[in-house]
């Protein structure tokens, strides 16, 4: 049994009299320690479906099978629960609270555990260590390069220990540097820790980077892809990459 | 480890609209102030006149006039049935069990001494009137039954009155006039102290026959009868306070010669009457005054809910962000809860501060004697904490139940 079942999965927004087909019909297995990228052109639904995944919505149709369990079955406060200690989200914006320290911004989802004080701490402290940031937990994330703002945010999606990071074009708002590190980070996390890493990117490139590429078009899935051979992090960006 | 972390969150939140806050708690602070300040003003107020009741006599119990009569059944008009020198001389031959019984009849009037004038009210009564109203003497002597009987032109005087008219010279002995009839000061009474509403000291006491014969002339007078404004009563004991009111009932009502079903043309209240009374009109006055304090508390309140919704809808992302990491409906509802609170609890100390501050210049500057009570502060705190909750909650629940995705797609 696979960690993420999704079969038949639909998500239609109502716009006014419109109604947009954001997913129309998705089914996707992924298996615990998977690394993938999802890619798309813009609108695809590619958020959508990561959102879906990462339990911030419900879909409008089809089931969805986190680890054996149907989603759609839970309550709210289950889903709050899920998305505390199985899901870690990486959003393109870090999505960090502007006026807390990295550390506070980490201590967040254990605050939400029920985690005490001291054990939070040392969590949280290990967290920021892992992504390299354990001179900067004072910090403010004005106080921090985009880069380091995004490996705090990375910490705070780890710091539970979730079975799933999800990052939604992790890479967007960084130089190609920049990203680079962080693509790093992730293989880091995949190898050393066999975390299941999905990483939506519309850049082929940064999607070089992991085992398979998935490819979503009009709310549908494309193509479905391995990739044997990964590009490792740090191998500078060809000139002409389509 | 939550609860310290959403306090700080929203000492944070607030500190980051310094401006913004301390506008929004003003209503607060504006309305907790009034109610510690007007209930304290209140409080001071209700013990000075309860002290001034139990300073006036012991045992005291005043018989006044009932004013105007209902109609008559014959259709003749209301009758004014004042008390007369008769009705004392009655109760002076009928009681028992009490002290002493002053006859009182008082009508302002102007003292001149030398080229000084002054305005007082003059009182006649008797001998009697020392021990019924609790005065002691300073200097000098009390007029006595026989300086009554031998209409003398003497007086007492009052502290303030003695103080008003002879600041450098010896009171006794000096021949003043009361609207141009010549007295002379025999004595002066000891000061019971003023409490703020009317001067017990600024009297002249006179006795009441000479008051008759020289001075009220006919406004004293109605259908041939020499009346009085009130008669005093010191009754033996405390416990004899009720029997000495029935017996003034049954006295008065057989003088007046009122038949069995009609009603007293008169009133007798004791003190403790008094006291009940006073204690009506001050609850009313406190209700009234809570009522103003509590329209400002809501209005403040409206201004928490207000500037809360703003702040909710300036932070959906971050509500966004919360419930992506795992925050519950309740985590969130808590948090914003706590926001308001300390918003709102901020208001009630700031506001206690002020009210206490303003209840103690007033006192200060003696215009009116306040007495902050631990019962009103603690009022005052209780009632703010409830008002931040209560507004709070809606925008709290709005907060909570923000869709995680559209929170976090939102600018
Ligand atoms: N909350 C929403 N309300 C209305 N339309 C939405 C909403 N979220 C997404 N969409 C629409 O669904 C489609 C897919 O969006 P999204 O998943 O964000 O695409 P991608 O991330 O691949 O760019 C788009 O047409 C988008 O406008
Ligand atoms: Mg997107």
């Amino acid at each position: 049994m696979a960690l993420i079942e999704l079969r038949g999965l639909t998500k239609i927004f109502q716009m006014g009299e419109n109604q947009v087909h954001a997913l129309a019909g998705v089914s996707l297995d992924i298996e615990k320690g998977e690394m993938l990228a999802i890619m798309g052109p813009s609108g695809s639904g590619k958020s959508t479906l990561m959102s879906i995944i990462g339990c911030l919505d419900v879909p409008t149709a089809g089931s969805y099978l986190l680890d054996g369990q149907a989603v759609e079955k839970l309550k709210d406060s289950q889903l709050a629960q899920v998305r505390n200690r199985k899901i870690g989200f990486v959003f393109q914006q870090f999505n960090l609270l502007s006026r807390t320290s990295a550390l506070e911004n980490v201590l967040l989802p254990l605050g939400y555990a029920g985690l005490g004080a001291r054990a939070s701490r040392e969590k949280a402290l290990k967290a920021l260590e892992m992504v390299g940031l354990s001179e900067r937990v004072k910090h403010h994330p004005a106080e921090l390069s985009g880069g380091q703002q995004q490996r705090v945010a990375i910490a705070r999606a780890l710091v539970n220990e979730p079975a799933i990071l999800i990052a939604d074009e992790p890479t967007g708002a960084l130089d190609s540097k920049t990203g680079e590190e962080v693509m790093g980070l992730f293989q880091r996390l995949h190898r050393d820790f066999g975390q299941t890493v999905i990483i939506v990117t519309h850049d082929p490139f940064v999607a070089r980077h992991t085992h398979r590429i998935v490819r979503l078009a009009d709310g549908r899935i494309v193509a479905d892809t391995p990739n044997p051979n990964p590009i490792p992090a740090g191998t500078p960006r060809p000139e002409l990459e389509m | 480890m939550l609860l310290t972390q959403n306090i700080l969150t929203a000492l944070r939140s607030l500190m980051a609209n310094k401006l913004r806050s301390a506008l929004t708690i003003l209503g607060i602070v504006i309305g907790v102030a009034a109610v510690v300040a007007l209930m304290a003003i209140g409080n001071g107020a209700t013990s000075d006149i309860t002290s001034q009741i139990q300073s006036a006599g012991t045992n005291l119990l005043s018989v006044q006039s009932g004013r105007m009569q209902r109609p008559q059944a014959g259709g003749a008009p209301p009758s004014f049935s004042p008390l007369t020198l008769k009705d004392y001389e009655a109760l002076q031959a009928g009681l028992s069990n009490v002290a002493g019984i002053a006859p009182v009849y008082s009508s302002s009037a102007t003292v001149v001494f030398q080229n000084d004038s002054y305005s007082v009210s003059v009182t006649g009564t008797s001998e009697d009137y020392l021990k019924v109203y609790s005065y002691e003497m300073e200097k000098g002597r009390f007029f006595t039954a026989s300086d009554r009987q031998s209409v003398k032109q003497v007086a007492v005087l009052g502290a303030t009155t003695a103080g008003e008219l002879f600041p450098n010279t010896e009171a006794i002995g000096q021949s003043i006039k009361i609207n141009d009839v010549r007295f002379t000061v025999i004595g002066v009474l000891k000061a019971k102290g003023s409490s703020g509403f009317s001067d017990p000291d600024d009297i002249v006491l006179i006795p009441l026959e000479t008051g008759y014969l020289k001075l009220f002339g006919a406004n004293a007078i109605r259908n041939g009868q020499k009346t009085l404004n009130t008669i005093a009563i010191s009754a033996a004991s405390a416990d004899a306070v009720d029997s000495v009111k029935t017996q003034i009932n049954f006295i008065l009502r057989r003088q007046h010669k009122l038949a069995a079903e009609a009603e007293n043309d008169f009133r007798v209240q004791s003190q403790s009457d008094m006291l009940e009374t006073l204690s009506t009109v001050t609850t009313t006055l406190t209700t009234f005054l809570g009522a103003i304090a509590a329209i400002s508390l809501l209005v403040g309140g409206i201004g928490i809910m207000n500037i809360t919704l703003v702040s909710v809808s300036e932070r959906t992302r971050e509500i966004g962000l919360r419930k992506a990491v795992g925050a519950r409906k309740d985590h969130i509802l808590i948090q914003f809860l706590i926001e308001t609170m300390t918003l709102s609890l901020l208001g009630g100390v700031l506001g206690i501060l002020l009210g206490v501050g303003i209840a103690q210049t007033v006192s200060a500057l003696g215009l009116i004697n306040s007495l902050v009570t631990a019962s009103s502060i603690l009022l005052a705190f209780t009632f703010s904490l409830a008002i931040g909750l209560f507004f709070g909650i809606y925008p709290a629940w709005r907060a909570a139940n923000l869709h995680p995705m559209e929170a976090l797609r939102s600018e």
